[in-house]
């Protein structure tokens, strides 16, 4: 388990999402953006990922599934050791939960 | 071939909106003559983007003479604009904050994001209840822009009603269709069952795959119905030649089936190219939308569980 303490600088990214997908988190297009150009090039390199939800104030489940569905298919549930959601809100949280949720449950 | 007839009627909203379907005369989509019931006009949203739908297909439209007195709405939502013929109203234009979306074209997911910026300072609606609306119109609009391969894109249009502190929204395409966009994965037999699987978490025509694809889960609707649900609202689905109506749900539960759901379904329809959606949202009864998404995740949680559980083999020895 990874302590989010240990998130130094050196070891991982921050990536603030308010700026890139606004206020509502709902563009799949900025969402896979995310993935495809941040997360996962990152993640190949080992680098902790921190997707900062500061001053958003709802996300769509179709925007949280572009964004991480495949990270979780192509690496395991394991791979959520090395990804930390930063600043939701309430509803941001439960839309993130159903998406780590039903991923897991796939094959 | 005959021109395509519609009838506006003087009430045609969710609830009684069976009549004014049945009715439509989709027979050549060139053509499009409407009559207007000539004393009274109240419609819900969707009626309007039907017939603002048919009105930019067709080549010729004609209305009828409005007596109504509230024949004005029509204008005041932009139908005459749609229908490319001009407005017998002379009405000043004011501000919509607080009423109405108008009829609205989205071909793009900017155009879409663009939209949703403007939604909530145009309702008033308050940060609980904005957020069930907009999540609401960015599934089904992203729905429309993904699946229908719609030319026209979603023609959307919403309305406040203060009597019964409603949001009625309207969401509607001329595209290829809810079963034609499943039919190489789920190869629904009718519309109806198209409609049915496009309700259920998990089932996309994208992928037969659990979770879907990178990009798509299928889920959309199943949230909307189950906002719907809890909320004790109205929601409707008509497409191909298949309706299916949500009820009111009194029993506050949700359901991965919506055969198990509250429901009335049509089929026999006039065929509609494309997919109509309604919905009602009542601002008394929104559910704090939280505990909403907690339900909406043991049922979806449930419905995979139950899924993979049908799917599973055991090794066959002989």
């Amino acid at each position: 388990m990874i302590d989010k303490d240990d998130l130094t600088n050196t070891n991982s990214i921050t990536i603030a999402l308010l700026k890139i997908v606004g206020q509502f988190a709902e563009n799949k297009d900025l969402g896979r953006d995310v993935r495809v150009q941040k997360i996962e090039p990152n993640l190949a390199k080992g680098k902790k990922i921190i997707l900062d939800f500061t001053g958003i104030e709802g996300a769509t489940q179709s925007f949280v599934h572009s964004m991480i569905s495949q990270v979780i298919r192509d690496n395991g549930s394991d791979v959520l050791e090395s990804i930390f959601f930063k600043g939701c809100s309430e509803p941001v949280r439960a839309i993130i939960n159903i998406v780590v949720d039903y991923m897991q449950q796939t094959d | 071939m005959a021109d395509m007839k519609i009838h506006v009627p003087n009430s045609a909203f969710i609830g009684n909106i069976d009549p004014f379907i049945a009715g439509l005369d989709v027979t050549d989509p060139s053509k499009l003559e409407i009559t207007t019931n000539d004393r009274w006009i109240a419609v819900h949203p969707v009626v309007l983007c039907m017939l603002a739908a048919l009105g930019k297909k067709a080549n010729i439209v004609t209305i009828d003479n409005v007596t109504a007195s509230s024949g004005h709405y029509m204008t005041r939502m932009g139908l005459y604009d749609y229908l490319g013929i001009s407005s017998p109203d002379h009405i000043e234009e004011h501000d919509a904050a607080g009423r109405f979306i108008p009829l609205t074209t989205i071909t793009s997911s900017l155009e879409l994001s663009n939209f949703l910026n403007d939604v909530v300072p145009i309702l008033h609606l308050p940060p609980e209840q904005s957020r069930s609306i907009r999540y609401i119109l960015s599934e089904l609009v992203r729905n429309v822009l993904e699946h229908s391969f719609s030319d026209g894109g979603a023609i959307v249009a919403a309305q406040y009603y203060k009597k019964t502190n409603t949001i009625r929204i309207g969401i509607v395409d001329s595209g290829i269709g809810i079963a034609a966009s499943m039919v190489s994965t789920y190869h629904p037999k009718d519309d109806l069952q198209a409609i049915k699987f496009s309700l259920v978490p998990g089932i996309t025509g994208t992928t037969t795959r659990e979770g879907g694809t990178d990009y798509n889960a299928g889920a959309g609707l199943f949230f909307i119905k189950s906002i719907a649900s809890i909320n004790e609202d109205l929601f409707l689905i008509y497409s191909g030649s298949s309706m299916y109506k949500l009820l009111k749900n009194t029993k506050k539960r949700l359901y991965a089936d919506p055969e198990k759901d509250k429901h009335s379904e049509k089929t026999d329809l006039p065929y509609w190219q494309g997919t109509v959606v309604g919905i009602d949202i009542n601002l008394n009864s929104t559910e704090a939308f939280t505990s909403l998404l907690s339900l909406i995740q043991d049922t979806y949680s449930e419905a995979v569980k139950e899924r993979r559980k049908e799917r599973y083999r055991r090794a066959r020895f002989i």
